[in-house]
Order: structure tokens, then C-alpha cells, then sequence
């Protein structure tokens, strides 16, 4: 299947032939829905999948007649469109997060009276999909495309596919995100898309599989390299998370509205076994790959220790799958099965930490570099953040202390210490670096700009974290505090009231991350164009913000 | 054991196949026996599937995403009791697909909002909520005030739902938009016979001089019904066939 032929007549590859029936099939289903459909909702996403198709057909008959730029050992283009689109979903996702927070803090903020669209219960699932699964999402499949290519030294598997895979996922980000704004949502945190959604992903998803397996087939090293063990286990059992998850059953095959196979105490625990392990191989197995490719590669340094990496790698994704009920902790699902969940929780810790520990100690021998390249710092921060939020997470899963935190801000900032600290940062490090690598750059445009961007975000995180930490134990402990008569002392308005401070200093943190996010793109599109910024070493002391190096 | 692991790292199908089967282990362990352990969900009287127009209204409650606000789960701890009732139990969301317990309290849990507030305080509140709690965060909910309710397929979600294990009867089914109609008043009704049968225990009108239904009837519906179904005079919390 590789398209290594360069004649003039391009002849049509397996690939393209089976990308344009399944492009005929996918419109003639569209249309007919679009005709059909008494739910205008769905006339809609009928609509929007039509002109992706047509898109997609145009793109194909371009491809045929025009010369092939990106033909060398590797595929870049992907790769650079990849970095582009994860820049900008970012943005985006940040947006709407600094938007609901404001809301939070003002609530009639963005309140339109006629209109639900922007109130806080369709924006909310907005920005938690669009930075997990736009930004994360995509991100993860521009880093994993870029190492199995590099890791195996091949080019990637299935000519056009990977290309299918890059563009179906943006397409059902954008069924998604017009889902979620006009009120299509099946309610399943981190999985509200419908079920026709969920069937595009389905379909996406085992494109991307066999791309990845196919690559890795295709494979001039004898082993796979471990970012790989850890790409394949996000893909695998992402895929098994979301079939599960979102079986249902549509009131009709033309109409969006369904309803979820399993109902009350099963359907929870089926939920949160999908919303724990999309933390645990969405945003952690998918980003150790990150991790362990893209820290010894910009360090120049081998990954601390074989050993560990296998021992992690297998207790990890062992005990991850079990955390689950302790998002249920003193609810109706049975004690046994809370007991469980809280038990693996604590036990995640360790495995967690052996992949800090083989993420930090990889800079053995080369601990400068924190110091003279803010992109190796970033990441190491990262997985310092990864530290701490995978030592907070068993702590939460304790029944005593998540009978506090359950509920409350707590677990909000605790999730943004992972989401922002962690995932975030591990990202901004792999652009940095792609936008080198991709676009063959020696040099970002300016190292300053990343230490803008890194103490500006950093500044941000301690504000949202702190401020979450505060409001959630406060709001946790006001709720079950008594007088001394023995009622209880505050009204629930109270404890909403008296939030309203640390509203306002997180959305000013979620406002610092997304400037920082900004000054990233400014860099990125610099770097990306070739240019490079005069930048004399500066001595220490100097008026500039940036970490100046000693030497 | 790290020589034969070598062998995982040199062949990828083996690697999927022991990936899949780890990450197998604890979701079957854990979710499979609460599907076959009959204890799992407590006997009890008065739960019953949700009437045509508590379900119209449960179906906005999923679409404005009062979940993510808003839990439905009352832990069996004392301040929790005491500031929202009876904890509560599986068998109260057995008809629920999917569930609305949430994960998050930015306002209160509404597990046991039914009756608490006249549908006068409940509609006043939806409109502008700041105008009966000055401190309150939550969004207005204006516009479901002018929004017809649209029911003309509302026995699909009811087939949907019984297809899914909900035990709405035939006549259930059959009348659903009559029975909306009529249990959001008087005179929107056409049919008022077997509503009683069909529905025993549904008190209505909910909606006394209706003459058009709008969605946040409907919400005000089912939000005056959660919690409210269970009989527990009848229920024994110590029975050991209900300790989990």
C-alpha cells in the first residue's frame, strides 16, 4: 500500500478507492437523514456531515491531480497541521474556561435571555471537551504519528488513512461542540455526545488502531520503544471505554435524542469506570508516551530505567481500571465495590510515581538544562505536577477525606492541577519541540517568549489551584458544620456566597494560563516560519523575566 | 521475566492482546456482579417509571446540563440528612437512563426537591433565580418559559425507554401525549378517561389555567417529583436484605 510511486500518471491507490466508497456511503446516509429527519438538531449534524464528506472529496481530487510535496521518509504534513490545530484548540478550550469562570463569579455573565446556548450548562461540557478531547485529543495524535514514525523509522501505514483519522476526530469535535451548544448531550460526563457521534468516533478509532499497528508492522527497529506500549494502551482501551459507555438505545435511527442501555446504580458505576480511566489513559498513558519520548529526546538523554518503565507501564494500567467507584464513595452503589475503588486508588499511587520517577531522573547527569532550556523545564515541571495531582488523587479516594472533598471545588482544582500542570505543560513541550522538529528548525524563535509563557501560566496554576483548594475545603466543611445548639450553621447560599472571591481569583489564573497559551502560538507560528529572534545571552541580574543563565 | 517480556516488545499483536486483557480485569470484577447481586438495589414500594411529561422534563433537565451543577445522590452522612432528607437509594434511580446522581454541588443536591417549593417558587426561581436568592449563581432559565413543549413523538422515548428495560404498559404508551396533556391541565385535555389507571398516584392538573404547555412546565414536572416516590413507611433501613 505505500504510495512510494512517483510516475506522472498517479495511479489510484487501494487506499483512496476505499476512502471514496465509504465517502459516497457516509453522504447518501447524511442526505437521507438530513431529508427525513423530523428533529431539526439532527438536520444540522446531518448538514455538517454532508459538507465534511463533500469537503473531504474535494481535498481527494486534489490530492490526485497535484504533486506530492510530502513524500520523504517520514509524513510531516500531519504532523505540522497537527501542531497548528492543537494551538488553536487549546486557545479555545482555554476560552471557554476562563468564560464559565467568569460566569461563576458573574453570573449573568454572556447570559442571552432568549437563547440558552451560553449558559453554564452547555458551556461547561464545551470546555471540558474541547481540552480533553480537542486539544488533548488532537495533540495525541499529532505526538503519536510523529513517534511511531520516528520510533520505528518508517513512514506511517495506510496512505491516505492517516489523513481519514486526522480529519474524521476534528469532525467529531465539531459534532460535538455544536452538540453540546445547542443542547445535544446524553448527560454521561466526558462522554455527552450522541450516539451517532459516538459511532463516527467508533469508526475513527479503529482507523487509527490499524494505522498505528500498521506503522509499527512496517517497523526497520526490532523493538517497540516503550512510548509506544504506552500509545497503544490509550488507543485500546479508549476504544473498549467508549463502546461500553455509550451503549444506548435512540428513540429512532434519524433522531439525536437516546437513551443509556444500563440505568441507575449500574449506569453510574459503568460511567465513572469510562470517566476515571478517559483521566487514566486519555490524559496519563496517552501523555507518558509524550513523556517518555520527547524528555529523553530533548534532553539528550536515555530514559532512566528500562525496568521501571516495564513495571509501571504493567501495574499501571492494571490498577488504573479498578479506581473508578471512588467517584461514588458513600453513595448508593454497593460498599464492596467502594471498597475496591478506594483500595486500587491508594495503590495507583505507586505505579504513578515510577513513571515520575523515570520522567525526572531521565535528567540525570544533565540537571542544566532545567536551567538553560525553558522547554525541558517546562515538561519537568510537568511531571512534577504529575506527581503531585496522582499523590493528591489516592488521598481524595480515602472514603474519610472524600466524604469532604466530594462534591465541592476541591475536586475541580485537583483536576486542573493534572489538567493544567501536567497534560498542559507536557504539551506546550512536545509543540516546542515539533515545531522544530517538524519544520527542520535549529532553534525555536525565542527562548524568551517560553519563559514568558512558562512563568506567566505557572503563576496562573498556583492561582486556580490554590484558590479551588481554599473555596472546596471551606465550602466541604461549612456544609457539615453544627452551632451549638446542634443545627446546622450555614444555609447552602451562604457557602455559594462565600466562594465568590476565590470565583474571581481563579478565573484570573485560568486568564494567565490562556495569555501564556497565546504567546506560545506568536512563538510557534514564528518558529514554524524559520524565523529566530536575536537573542543575546543575557547576564545574570539582567531587567529581562527570563531565568538568566549563570555560566 | 524481563527477557520474556522482549517478546511483547518485538511482536505488537501479543502486546494488544495482554494490554486488552489487563486493562479487562477490574471493570468485570467490579461492574459485572452489581448486574446479577440481587441485593444490589434495595426492595422497596412506590417507584415508578416516569410519567410522559416527568420524562419530557427530565430530557430538558439533561439538555441544559443541570447535572454538572446539580447532584442527585443524598450520602448517609448527618448533615446531608438532615439538610436534604432520606439518604438515597439504588432503587430510586433504577428507572433512570442514564443516571443524574453528578459529581459536583455547585448549587444543591436536588435528589429530594419534589414538594419542597410551591411550582410557583420553582417557576419564579427558573426565570430569575437571583430575584428569590440574591446570592445564587445559577443561569436564568428564561427562555424555557417561552418555549412551546414539543411532545408529538414523546411514545418513541417512551419505547426507547421500554426497550431498555423501563416496564411502561401499552396503554402507557398509547396515550402518552393525552396523558402530558392532561396531567399539565385541565384544559389542554381532549381525553380524560383511565388517566387514574394508567397513572395511579400522579396527583393533576400540575398546571391549574394552563393553555399552552412550555418546556419549563415539564421541568417543574419531574423536579416536583424527585424523591418523592418512595413510600418510606414502609421501608426498612436495618433489614439486612437492604444494608450494601
Amino acid at each position: 500500500m505505500s504510495q512510494t510511486q512517483t510516475s506522472p500518471g498517479k495511479p489510484v491507490g487501494i487506499d483512496a478507492v476505499i476512502l471514496w466508497i465509504f465517502l459516497a456511503i457516509g453522504s447518501m446516509f447524511a442526505l437521507i437523514i438530513a431529508a427525513k429527519t423530523p428533529d431539526d438538531l439532527m438536520r444540522v449534524h446531518a448538514l455538517i456531515f454532508l459538507t465534511a464528506f463533500i469537503i473531504a472529496g474535494f481535498a481527494m481530487i486534489a490530492r490526485q491531480y497535484k504533486a506530492q510535496k510530502d513524500e520523504g521518509p517520514y509524513m510531516m504534513g500531519i504532523v505540522k497541521v497537527g501542531v497548528g490545530l492543537s494551538a488553536f484548540w487549546g486557545v479555545v478550550g482555554f476560552l471557554v474556561g476562563v468564560i464559565i469562570a467568569l460566569q461563576l463569579a458573574y453570573p449573568n455573565f454572556m447570559y442571552i435571555e432568549e437563547w440558552g446556548w451560553t449558559n453554564f450548562g452547555r458551556l461547561r461540557p464545551l470546555h471540558t471537551s474541547a481540552v480533553i478531547f480537542a486539544f488533548g485529543g488532537t495533540v495525541l495524535i499529532t505526538t503519536s504519528f510523529y513517534v511511531v514514525q520516528r520510533t520505528s523509522r518508517a513512514r506511517l501505514a495506510g496512505g491516505i488513512a492517516p489523513w481519514f483519522v486526522f480529519w474524521g476526530y476534528q469532525l467529531f469535535i465539531i459534532i460535538a461542540a455544536t452538540g453540546y451548544l445547542m443542547g445535544v448531550t446524553q448527560s454521561r460526563e466526558y462522554a455527552e455526545p450522541e450516539w451517532y457521534a459516538d459511532i463516527w468516533l467508533t469508526i475513527v478509532w479503529v482507523a487509527y488502531l490499524l494505522v498505528y499497528l500498521g506503522t509499527l508492522w512496517k517497523r526497520k527497529e526490532p523493538h517497540i520503544y516503550v512510548a509506544n506500549w504506552f500509545y497503544l494502551a490509550f488507543i485500546v482501551t479508549v476504544a473498549l471505554l467508549h463502546v461500553v459507555n455509550n451503549l444506548a438505545m435512540p428513540v429512532s435511527l434519524i433522531e439525536t435524542r437516546s437513551y443509556s442501555l444500563f440505568a441507575g446504580v449500574q449506569d453510574a458505576l459503568t460511567q465513572w469506570w469510562y470517566g476515571h480511566n478517559a483521566v487514566g489513559f486519555f490524559l496519563t498513558a496517552g501523555f507518558l508516551g509524550i513523556m517518555y519520548y520527547f524528555i529523553p529526546k530533548r534532553a539528550e538523554r536515555p530514559v532512566y530505567s528500562y525496568r521501571l518503565s516495564i513495571v509501571h507501564f504493567w501495574s499501571l494500567i492494571f490498577i488504573y481500571i479498578w479506581a473508578g467507584p471512588h467517584h461514588l464513595h458513600y453513595t448508593a452503589l454497593p460498599e464492596w465495590a467502594q471498597t475496591l475503588g478506594m483500595t486500587f486508588s491508594v495503590m495507583l499511587w505507586m505505579p504513578s510515581w515510577g513513571g515520575m520517577i523515570n520522567g525526572l531522573m531521565t535528567l540525570s547527569g544533565a540537571w542544566d538544562k532545567i536551567r538553560t532550556d525553558p522547554v525541558i523545564r517546562m515538561m519537568i515541571v510537568s511531571v512534577a505536577f504529575y506527581g503531585m495531582s496522582t499523590f493528591e488523587g489516592p488521598l481524595m479516594a480515602v472514603r474519610a477525606v472524600n466524604s469532604l472533598s466530594h462534591y465541592t471545588e476541591w475536586t475541580i482544582g485537583h483536576v486542573h492541577s493534572g489538567a493544567l500542570g501536567w497534560v498542559g505543560y507536557i504539551s506546550f513541550g512536545a509543540l516546542y519541540c515539533l515545531a522544530q522538529w517538524a519544520w527542520g528548525r535549529k532553534k525555536l524563535y525565542s527562548n524568551a517568549l517560553v519563559e514568558w509563557h512558562f512563568w506567566i501560566s505557572t503563576v496562573g496554576i498556583l492561582l486556580y489551584i490554590s484558590s479551588m483548594w481554599v473555596a472546596g475545603i471551606l465550602e466541604g466543611l461549612w456544609w457539615r458544620s453544627y452551632d451549638e445548639l446542634g443545627f446546622l450553621q450555614y444555609s447552602f447560599i451562604q457557602t455559594v456566597e462565600a466562594k465568590h472571591i476565590y470565583f474571581v481569583i481563579r478565573a484570573l489564573g485560568g486568564t494567565m494560563f490562556l495569555v501564556g497559551a497565546l504567546i506560545m502560538c506568536y512563538n510557534l507560528w514564528k518558529t514554524a516560519r524559520g524565523d529566530v529572534l536575536d537573542e543575546k545571552p543575557k547576564q545574570a541580574g539582567g531587567k529581562a523575566p527570563a531565568m538568566a543563565p549563570a555560566e | 521475566m524481563l527477557d520474556r517480556h522482549a517478546f511483547l516488545e518485538k511482536h505488537s499483536g501479543p502486546l494488544v492482546a495482554a494490554i486488552l486483557f489487563v486493562v479487562s480485569i477490574g471493570g468485570l470484577v467490579e461492574i459485572a456482579p452489581l448486574f446479577y447481586l440481587e441485593n444490589t438495589i434495595e426492595e422497596v414500594e412506590g417507584v415508578r417509571p416516569y410519567t410522559p411529561l416527568e420524562l419530557a422534563g427530565r430530557d430538558i433537565y439533561i439538555r441544559e446540563g443541570c447535572y454538572v451543577c446539580h447532584s442527585q445522590m443524598i450520602r448517609p452522612l448527618r448533615d446531608e440528612v438532615e439538610r436534604y432528607g432520606h439518604y438515597s437509594l439504588a432503587a430510586e434511580s433504577m428507572y433512570d437512563h442514564p443516571f443524574q446522581w453528578g459529581s459536583k454541588r455547585t448549587g444543591p443536591d436536588l435528589a429530594r426537591v419534589g414538594g419542597k417549593y410551591s411550582d410557583e417558587w420553582q417557576r419564579q426561581h427558573l426565570i430569575d433565580p437571583r430575584s428569590l436568592v440574591p446570592g445564587s449563581v445559577m443561569p436564568p432559565y428564561a427562555f424555557l418559559d417561552k418555549t412551546k413543549l414539543e411532545f408529538d413523538r414523546l411514545d418513541t422515548h417512551l419505547i426507547a425507554n421500554r426497550r431498555v428495560g423501563v416496564p411502561y404498559t401499552d396503554e402507557q404508551i398509547a396515550n402518552a401525549q393525552e396523558d402530558l396533556k392532561l396531567q399539565a391541565g385541565y384544559f389542554l385535555a381532549e381525553d380524560f378517561e383511565g388517566f387514574e389507571e394508567r397513572w395511579p398516584d400522579v396527583s393533576y392538573p400540575a398546571f391549574m389555567d394552563k393553555r399552552e404547555i412550555t418546556e419549563l412546565d415539564a421541568l417543574i414536572a419531574y423536579l416536583q417529583v424527585l424523591g418523592t416516590m418512595v413510600d418510606f413507611s414502609t421501608y426498612e433501613a436495618e433489614n439486612p436484605d437492604n444494608l450494601r
